[in-house]
C-alpha cells in the first residue's frame, strides 16, 4: 500500500510563505509528477512528505495514518536525491546496506536484497567500487538501488535526472518508467522538465509560487490547460498566446477578434463573457497549418524559419509585435520578412478570460 | 608482504572495533534523547562538551579577570582576597614620566612595556621584510619550490623551549657563533650577557622561529595574483620594479596587512623562546610583558596575582585594539576582493 | 646528470643568469643553512662528551678520545700523540697531570714515566658518538617520566580536542537553532584571547575545580580550541546537506549521521587539526609551567627548562634531551608538513 494524503499543508519560513494550502491525494501505485518552475515549492513539498521538514500547518497521512509528526526514518519512504547523495566514503554495497543495517536487518537478508537490486538495476559489476569511481549514469542507478532495497511504501524522487546528459536522460527516463511498472509502488517525482512529466506521469501536479495550478492526467493538461500558466508550461514549443477581444458570446459559441484581422468563432461556454471583454486566445504551434489565405487565416511576417527536416519551425509576427511560432509539416518555407498565410483551426483554439482562466470548451 | 598487510589490517580492525562498539553503545541513549527532544535537542547535545569546557576555561576566567584585578593579596581564590577597587591599576599606572621607568612605582612593569614596545617595532619590521623577500623568491620559477618552502617552515614547528635552547647553545661562549667569529679572526664574545646583543638575539631568534608561517601566508597571496596580469605587464614592456610596486604590492596588500597585524599581536605576547634564551636578562633588558605577568603572578617571592591580572587586562586591551584592527583589515581586504 | 643541472638552473624564460637569480639562490641556500644549521649543530653537539663540549674552538663533528687500559692503573687512560724532545712522535697515555706538565706512560712499558709539556701533545681522537648522553638521562633523571607525561598530555588533549571540536562544529554547521550565530560569535571572538591575558584567573579556576598539579589541569583548558571548531566548521559546511538527508531517510540517528557520515567525510580537516593539536600540545610551555609544581608531573618542555635553568648546566644531557624533544616535531615535519602548509594557506590559522 502507498496512499499519501496531504490536507491543508502550509509551510512558511519566518514570514515567507513557501506553500499555500496544499491538498493532494496520491493513490496507491501511482506515479505522480510534481512539476513547476524553480522556486515553486515542489521540492519543499517533497521534503515535507519525506519527513525531512515539517509543515507549519496541515496534515500528512500515509495509508490513513497521520504521520505529520513522525520522523523521516519511521515513515517507510525512500528518496532519490538530485545530487544522488551517495556516501562517498562507502562502497556501493555499503551504500545500499547502510539503511538496512540501521534497522538491524539480518545480514543474510541484506545480502539477498542487495543482490536482487543489483541484478534488477545492472549494478552488480561495481558493487565494490566507491561512488567517486562511477559515471553519472551509474551513480544514478546506485541511488535508485539504495531506495529499492529499502522496499519502501513509496519512492520520492527529487529531480533524479537533472544531472545526466541529454541522451542518458532519455534512456534513464524509460528505465524509470519500466521500473515503476514492475514495482507498482507509489512514486512521487519532482521535476522542472515538462517533458519528463508528460512521459512518466500517471498524473501531473503543476505548481507555481507555492500553489497547485492544476492536477490531471498528462493529456488532459495538454488538451485542456486550466489557466494561462499551465497552458504556457505544458507542451513544447510553448503554446502561442494572442490578445483578443470578445466580439460576441452566446451559450455555445464565442466570437473573438485579434491582431492581423484574426477572427474566429470558438465553441466554448461564453456565459461569463461579455462583448468587448479582453481575452487570450491560445493555439499550439503544432496545430497551426499553412494556408493559402482566405477566411480563418492570418497574415504573418516570417522572422526566422528553422528547417528541422520533418518539420519547419516558423517564427513569425502578426500585426507588428505579436509573436507566433508555428510548426509546419512542410519544407521550403521562405525565410525572413516574407509574408505568410497561416490557418488557425478554431477547433484547436483555447480561450482564456481576462483573469487567465480557461473558458470551458463546448 | 601479504603477512604485513594482514597484520596492519588486523591492528586497524582491532583498534577500530572497540571504538565502533563504543559509538554504537552511545547511540542507544542518544536515540532516545533524539526522540524526546527532536533535532534541536541534538544540537544542544553536540555543542555541550565543547561549550562546557570553553565556558569554564575561557569565558569564566575572562570575566573573573576583572574582579581579580580589583583585589589584593597573595591568595589565588577570589573569596580569600580583599577588594581594593582600582588600586592595582593606580599602582601600575603611577608614573612621574612614562618615558622614564625610574619614576614609576612599578618600574619593572614599565621596563617590560618599554622593552616590549621596542621589541614589537623592530621584530615586526624585520619579520615582514624577511618573510616578504622569502615569499617573493619562493614565488619565482625556482626548482623544488615545495622543498624550499618546507625549509623555511621547519623552525615554526619547533617548540619555543627547543628553539631557545638551540640558540642559547649556539650563542654561548663556546658556541657555534664564536667558532665562526674565531675562524674569521675575531675574539669570542659572550653574546647573551650584553644588553644590545641579547636584544638582537631575542629579535633574530623569534624572527627565525616564526618567519616561515608569515612567508606561507604571503606566498599564498602571491600565488593568487593572476598570471595574466604579469603577462599583460610584460607585453606592455613594464620594468620589473614597476611591476612590483604597481601590481604585486597593491594586490598583495590584504595579505600583507594580515601578516603585519598577526605579527603585531604575536609580538606583543612574546614570551617562551626569549624566556628560555635569556631568562629576561641580562638584568631586565629582555624582560617582556608576558614574563612580567608570569613572574609577578606566580614565580616571584613578592607575588601579587591582582597586579598581574591588572597588567594582563591592560595587555588584553592592546590586543583587542589590534584584533579590531585585524578585522577591519580583513573586511577591507574582502571588499577589495569583491570589487575585483 | 646534465639534466639535473638544467633542472636546478632553470630560470625565468630560459634566458641567461639575471642578477636576481643569483640573489635568489644565495638567499635560498643561506636560508637552508640558517634554518637547518642550528638543528644539525644541536644534534652533532648532543653526541659530544662533556670534555669535548668544553673545548674551544669547538669541532664540527663529535670526537671521542682514545683510551687504553694500562697495567697498574685502575681506570683506562686517555691516549695522546706526543712530540718527544728528540723530535719523534709517539702515542702515550696520560697518567697524571700537574699544571701544564703531564706525566705520560707508554702502554707497552707502563713503568717509564715521561714528563711532557701539554702544548706538545694532541689527544688521539676518532669520530665517535657519546651515546651515553642519551641513555644516562633515561636512567638517572626523571626524563622518562617527563616523556611519558608529555605523550599522555599530547595524546589525550588531541583526542578530546578532535571529539569535542568536531561535535561542536557539526552542530554549528548542520543545525539551525536559536543562538547559533551568538555561539559562533562567541567562539570567533575568543579566537584571539591568548593564554597570557587570562593566565591568573585561569589558574584560580583550575584550582577551584581541583586540577592544579595534575596533568588533566594541563589538558582540559587547552582542548576547547576555537581554532579547531572554526576550521572543522568551515570544512563541514562543504559537506552537502543532501547527504545528511539521505542518511535520515536511511533510518540513521543524528549520532550515527555524525559518527558514520560527517566524521569520515571530514577526515582531511580532522587530520589537519590532529597534526596542529599534536604540535601545539607537545610544545606547550607557559601553561604547564604555571600549573605543574610537582616535579614528577613535569612535561618535557618544563623539565628541559628546569634543567637548563640550573646553576650547573649539564649541557651534554640537555642537548641530548632537546634532540629527543625535537624528534616528534621533526617527524611531523618530514611526513605531514604538506598538510600543515595547506592548512595554513587555506585558513590563515596557526
Amino acid at each position: 500500500m502507498g496512499r499519501i494524503n496531504l490536507t491543508n499543508i502550509d509551510r512558511a519560513y519566518g514570514r515567507m510563505k513557501i506553500l499555500h494550502d496544499i491538498n493532494l491525494d496520491v493513490g496507491d501505485g501511482e506515479m505522480l509528477v510534481l512539476v513547476g518552475p524553480s522556486g515553486c515549492g515542489k521540492s519543499t513539498l517533497l521534503r515535507l512528505i519525506a519527513g525531512l521538514d515539517r509543515p507549519t500547518a496541515g496534515r500528512i497521512e500515509i495509508d490513513g495514518a497521520d504521520v505529520t509528526d513522525v520522523s523521516a526514518a519511521q515513515r517507510g519512504l525512500a528518496m532519490v536525491f538530485q545530487s544522488y547523495a551517495l556516501y562517498p566514503h562507502m562502497s556501493v554495497r555499503q551504500n545500499l546496506a547502510f539503511g538496512l543495517e540501521n534497522i538491524r536487518m539480518p545480514k543474510g537478508e541484506i545480502d539477498a536484497r542487495i543482490a536482487e537490486a543489483a541484478r534488477m538495476l545492472e549494478i552488480a559489476a561495481y558493487l565494490d567500487r566507491r561512488p567517486g569511481q562511477l559515471s553519472g549514469g551509474q551513480k544514478q542507478r546506485v541511488a535508485i538501488g539504495r531506495a529499492v532495497v529499502r522496499n519502501p511504501t513509496a519512492f520520492l524522487l527529487d529531480e533524479p535526472l537533472s544531472n545526466l546528459d541529454a541522451e542518458l536522460r532519455i534512456s534513464t527516463r524509460a528505465e524509470l518508467a519500466a521500473l515503476h511498472k514492475r514495482l507498482a509502488t507509489t512514486m512521487i517525482y519532482v521535476t522542472h522538465d515538462q517533458v519528463e512529466a508528460m512521459t512518466l506521469a500517471d498524473r501531473i501536479v503543476v505548481m507555481r509560487a507555492g500553489r497547485i495550478e492544476q492536477v490531471g492526467r498528462p493529456l488532459d493538461l495538454y488538451n485542456a490547460p486550466a489557466n494561462l500558466f499551465v497552458a504556457g508550461f505544458i507542451g513544447a514549443p510553448r503554446m502561442n498566446l494572442l490578445p483578443v477581444k470578445v466580439r460576441s458570446a452566446s451559450g455555445g459559441e464565442v466570437h473573438v477578434e485579434g491582431p492581423g484581422e484574426l477572427s474566429a468563432a470558438i465553441a466554448a461556454d461564453g456565459s461569463t463573457l461579455r462583448p468587448g471583454d479582453d481575452a487570450t486566445l491560445g493555439i499550439r504551434p503544432h496545430d497551426i497549418e499553412l494556408s493559402d489565405g482566405g477566411k480563418g487565416s492570418v497574415e504573418a511576417q516570417v522572422t526566422l524559419a528553422e528547417a528541422l527536416g520533418p518539420e519547419t519551425v516558423v517564427h513569425a509576427t502578426i500585426a507588428g509585435d505579436n509573436r507566433l511560432v508555428a510548426v509546419l509539416k512542410s519544407q521550403g518555407i521562405e525565410t525572413h520578412g516574407r509574408p505568410i498565410s497561416l490557418a488557425l483551426p478554431p477547433k484547436r483554439m483555447h480561450l482564456f478570460d481576462s483573469a487567465g482562466l480557461r473558458v470551458a470548451s463546448r | 608482504m601479504s603477512g604485513a598487510a594482514t597484520l596492519k589490517e588486523w591492528t586497524g580492525a582491532a583498534l577500530a572495533a572497540p571504538v565502533a562498539w563504543l559509538a554504537s553503545i552511545v547511540n542507544v541513549p542518544l536515540k532516545a534523547w533524539q526522540r524526546a527532544t527532536g533535532t534541536g535537542g541534538m544540537a544542544a547535545f553536540f555543542l555541550a562538551p565543547n561549550m562546557a569546557i570553553f565556558g569554564i576555561f575561557v569565558l569564566v576566567p575572562l570575566v573573573i579577570n576583572f574582579f581579580y584585578s580589583a583585589t589584593s593579596g597573595t591568595a589565588y581564590f577570589l573569596q580569600d582576597r580583599s577588594y581594593v577597587g582600582l588600586e592595582q591599576y593606580r599602582r601600575l599606572l603611577d608614573c612621574g614620566s612614562y618615558l622614564d621607568t625610574a619614576t614609576c612605582r612599578e618600574d619593572l612593569f614599565w621596563k617590560a612595556v618599554h622593552n616590549t614596545g621596542l621589541f614589537v617595532v623592530v621584530q615586526v619590521a624585520l619579520m615582514t621584510v624577511v618573510s616578504m623577500i622569502t615569499a617573493l623568491i619562493l614565488n619565482r620559477e625556482i626548482a623544488g619550490r615545495s622543498f624550499w618552502r618546507a625549509v623555511f617552515f621547519f623552525p615554526v614547528l619547533l617548540s619555543p623551549v627547543v628553539t631557545g635552547l638551540i640558540w642559547r647553545w649556539i650563542l654561548q661562549r663556546q658556541g657555534l657563533l664564536n667558532l665562526i667569529v674565531h675562524d674569521l679572526g675575531g675574539e669570542p664574545y659572550n653574546w647573551l650577557t650584553d644588553r644590545f646583543s641579547a636584544f638582537t638575539a631575542a629579535v633574530s631568534v623569534s624572527v627565525w622561529a616564526h618567519m616561515g608561517f608569515y612567508t606561507l601566508i604571503l606566498l599564498a597571496g602571491l600565488q593568487a595574483i593572476p598570471r595574466d596580469l604579469y603577462e599583460a605587464a610584460e607585453m606592455d614592456g613594464t620594468r620589473p620594479a614597476r611591476v612590483f610596486w604597481r601590481i604585486t604590492l597593491p594586490l598583495l596588500m590584504p595579505n600583507l596587512l594580515v601578516v603585519i597585524v598577526l605579527a603585531l599581536i604575536r609580538a606583543v605576547q612574546i614570551f617562551d623562546e626569549v624566556y628560555v634564551l635569556t631568562g629576561g636578562g641580562p638584568g631586565t633588558s629582555t624582560l617582556y610583558v608576558t614574563q612580567y605577568i608570569y613572574e609577578i603572578g606566580f614565580a616571584s617571592l613578592l607575588r601579587n596575582p591582582g597586579l598581574a591580572s591588572a597588567a594582563s587586562i591592560l595587555m588584553g586591551l592592546v590586543l583587542v585594539v589590534l584584533t579590531l584592527l585585524q578585522l577591519q583589515v580583513g573586511r577591507r581586504g574582502e571588499r577589495k576582493g569583491q570589487r575585483e | 646528470m646534465s639534466g639535473v643541472v638544467t633542472f636546478l638552473t632553470r630560470r625565468r624564460g630560459g634566458r641567461g643568469w639575471h642578477w636576481t637569480d643569483v640573489v635568489s639562490w644565495l638567499w635560498l641556500f643561506g636560508g637552508l643553512v640558517i634554518m637547518f644549521g642550528p638543528a644539525v649543530w644541536l644534534v652533532g653537539s648532543s653526541f659530544k662528551t662533556p670534555a669535548q663540549l668544553a673545548v674551544f674552538p669547538p669541532t664540527i663533528l663529535p670526537y671521542v678520545s682514545q683510551q687504553a687500559a694500562v697495567e697498574g692503573y685502575d681506570k683506562p687512560l686517555t691516549l695522546y700523540r706526543v712530540k718527544l724532545p728528540d723530535g719523534s712522535t709517539k702515542v702515550l697515555a696520560e697518567a697524571r697531570r700537574v699544571g701544564i706538565v703531564a706525566q705520560m706512560v707508554d702502554p707497552q712499558a707502563p713503568n717509564d714515566i715521561v714528563k711532557i709539556n701539554i702544548a706538545n701533545r694532541q689527544p688521539v681522537r676518532e669520530i665517535g658518538f657519546a651515546t651515553e648522553n642519551y641513555t644516562e638521562p633515561f636512567v638517572h633523571f626523571d626524563f622518562l617520566r617527563y616523556l611519558r607525561n608529555s605523550v599522555f598530555v599530547t595524546v589525550m588533549a588531541t583526542l578530546i580536542t578532535l571529539l569535542t571540536n568536531s561535535m561542536a562544529a557539526f552542530a554549528l554547521s548542520k543545525y539551525k537553532f536559536r543562538g547559533r550565530d551568538l555561539t559562533m560569535l562567541l567562539i570567533v571572538g575568543t579566537l584571539m584571547v591568548p593564554l597570557s591575558v587570562i593566565l591568573v584567573p585561569l589558574y584560580s579556576v583550575v584550582g577551584a575545580v581541583g586540577l592544579l598539579d595534575s596533568l588533566w589541569g594541563v589538558i582540559l583548558p587547552t582542548v576547547a580550541t576555537p581554532t579547531g571548531v572554526f576550521l572543522l566548521r568551515q570544512y563541514m559546511l562543504t559537506i552537502p546537506d543532501e547527504l545528511l538527508d539521505a542518511a535520515r531517510m536511511d533510518n540513521a540517528s543524528e549520532w550515527q549521521i555524525y559518527w558514520r557520515i560527517v566524521l569520515p567525510l571530514a577526515a582531511p580537516a580532522l587530520a589537519v587539526l590532529a597534526i596542529f593539536s599534536v604540535v601545539w600540545r607537545w610544545n606547550d610551555f607557559l601553561w604547564p609551567l604555571v600549573v605543574l609544581s610537582r616535579k614528577e608531573l613535569y612535561t618535557l618542555q618544563v623539565g628541559l627548562n628546569t634543567y637548563a635553568g640550573q646553576l650547573n648546566v649539564q649541557w651534554h644531557y640537555i642537548l641530548a634531551m632537546t634532540v629527543v624533544t625535537m624528534i616528534p616535531v621533526v617527524l611531523v615535519f618530514v611526513f605531514l608538513q604538506r598538510y600543515i602548509t595547506s592548512g595554513i594557506a587555506g585558513t590563515g590559522l596557526k
